[in-house]
């Protein structure tokens, strides 16, 4: 792709996902927030997109687009407020919730510098049926345990929403 | 197969030629034939939801036993165009207590993932607007989005009988969506690959309707369940909830959504023509019949097969009565997700002991 174009492109999608994710942080109305994450999902699954990763960019927008939706339904029912105006108040825990993001960001950027990454020029062939190998072969334990940990929470979530004595 | 470009290959072509001159560099003119690819699909939806419009109500005039439109042009041909005039003629009203922005921009938004999933509809051979390596999952990604706006504008509009509907499309669109992406998992297990080009390839000799029965099945009621038509049109659910997430729109914002809506049935019904249905290839016939048949360029197949399929969604629409939620959800999650994984199963299995049986 020309360097150009591909400079371009990047910069509006790092515009678009910051400007964004800065939204969800400081607009008061959660409801609000919650659709700017899902542009800030957007604007990172057109990143992949750049980064020659469709397949991962195609799972982007799949989960979290029917993540968002269900974050929302359960955001507007779970906060009973008659007002959603003023529904994301930041003010009483801000200074611990910046002391989470500096030590989370620390964190990543103490992994990024330490990580060598192997780099090529070339864009690996990409197949999904290299992915599935992978994944069910060098990476079975990890899938297999996310499966469990899923349908753990899966139960649990309806345990929750049955109660106890009727599930 | 038709190996003679087509009158749609040689248009493009020769739009390519006159292009080339004119910008020079080579990666110009492919950004140019992008632009006119989109175009031709911004072009494609509006004609079609225009004819869609009259279509239906054709059909159910048909389903009903009376006329339908018919006092504008022949056959009422021109009744859409009637309508299109009046909606952008109404005034754009706007009520007051509405989320402004979320309002305003979820008729927007709800037509944009309908055009993105049209960029790998497989339109005929070497007709692919964008032939992706990931084309099928890249349809079902893009469609999935379709849910936010709807919620947008049941939350935007501020009005509880949208709310509930917006809180539907959620339920109901997150569910379904379920069936859909593995009705398909069985086809695309039987091609191997989830190029839109290479999945029509694979059916020059069977069409999968004849080897995933179940899966077309499973896809098609799953199909109708996520363009939110009758049986399925909880959402808008008239008889309960006014008209859902629509009920405070009107004018071209009201037509935004209608739009939306027939470019995703176009779409679904074109992905079951051309997972299930052979997409371009021409009917299988032998002899010289079947010659005949090769002689029809693939477009032309294609678009016969879709709009076969609009008619079948049209059918269920004016013949089935709606779903009430618990049934809904409960035939969603008890009845298509179970089977659809069965005939994952069942597909898996089959592969297996089709390789043993030719010592593969």
């Amino acid at each position: 792709m020309n360097d150009m174009v591909f400079a371009t492109a990047f910069y509006i999608l790092a515009g678009i996902t910051i400007l964004s994710a800065v939204g969800v942080v400081f607009l008061k109305n959660i409801v609000h927030s919650a659709f700017l994450l899902a542009l800030a999902f957007f604007g990172v699954a057109g990143i992949y997109v750049l980064l020659n990763a469709e397949f991962l960019a195609a799972v982007q927008l799949l989960v979290y687009g029917g993540a968002i939706a269900v974050l929302i339904a359960f955001g507007v029912m779970l906060i009973q407020r008659r007002d959603m105006s003023s529904s994301n108040p930041d003010a009483a825990w801000s200074p611990l919730g910046l002391g989470m993001a500096v030590m989370a960001m620390v964190v990543f950027i103490a992994a990024i510098v330490l990580t060598q990454f192997p780099v090529t020029n070339v864009a690996p062939e990409f197949s999904v049926e290299g992915l599935a190998r992978l994944l069910l072969t060098d990476y079975v334990v990890a899938f297999e345990a996310a499966a469990v940990l899923l349908l753990a929470a899966m139960v649990g979530a309806i345990i929750l929403a049955k109660g106890a004595k009727e599930a | 197969m038709n190996s003679n470009p087509d009158l749609l290959t040689s248009l493009a072509g020769s739009i390519r030629s006159v292009l080339s001159p004119l910008i020079g560099n080579p990666d110009g003119v492919d950004m140019a034939m992008y632009g006119v690819g989109l175009l031709a699909v911004i072009t494609l939806i509006f004609t079609n939801a225009v004819i869609l419009v009259w279509g239906e109500r054709k059909v159910a005039g048909f389903m009903q036993s009376r006329y339908g439109p018919n006092r504008l042009g022949p056959w009422g041909l021109f009744q859409s165009i009637a309508d299109v005039l009046k909606l952008m003629s109404k005034e754009d009203y706007r009520p007051k207590l509405v989320d402004k922005w979320v309002w305003a921009l979820a008729p927007i938004i709800m037509f944009a993932p309908a055009v993105a999933a049209y960029a790998v509809l497989p339109f005929g051979k070497d007709l692919v607007p964008v032939d992706l390596n990931i084309g099928i999952f890249y349809f079902i990604a893009v469609s999935s989005i379709t849910t936010i706006p709807l919620l947008m504008a049941g939350w935007g509009s501020n009005n509880k009988y949208s709310l509930i509907g917006g809180m539907r499309a959620v339920a109901q669109m997150v569910s379904y969506e379920i069936p859909l992406v593995f009705s398909m998992l069985g086809a695309i297990m039987l091609v191997g690959s989830l190029k839109m080009s290479s999945i029509v390839e694979a059916q020059s000799h069977i069409w999968f309707v004849f080897l995933q029965p179940v899966a077309f099945l499973v896809y098609v009621i799953a199909a109708t369940a996520e363009t939110n038509r009758a049986p399925f049109d909880l959402v808008e659910g008239e008889s309960e909830i006014v008209a859902g997430p629509l009920t405070e729109y009107s004018g071209m914002r009201w037509a935004m959504f209608f739009l939306g809506e027939y470019a995703n049935l176009l779409a679904v019904s074109a992905i079951a023509s051309a997972v299930f249905l052979g997409g371009w290839q021409p009917l299988p016939l032998p002899g010289a019949l079947g010659d005949m048949m090769h002689a029809i360029p693939g477009w032309i197949w294609f678009a016969l097969k879709t709009y076969i399929m609009i008619f079948v969604f049209m059918w269920f629409r004016w013949t089935f009565p709606r779903f009430r939620v618990d049934q809904l959800m409960g035939f969603g999650w008890k009845v298509l997700l179970p089977l659809s994984l069965a005939n994952i199963l069942v597909t898996g299995v089959g592969i297996f002991l089709y390789r043993v049986a030719i010592g593969g």
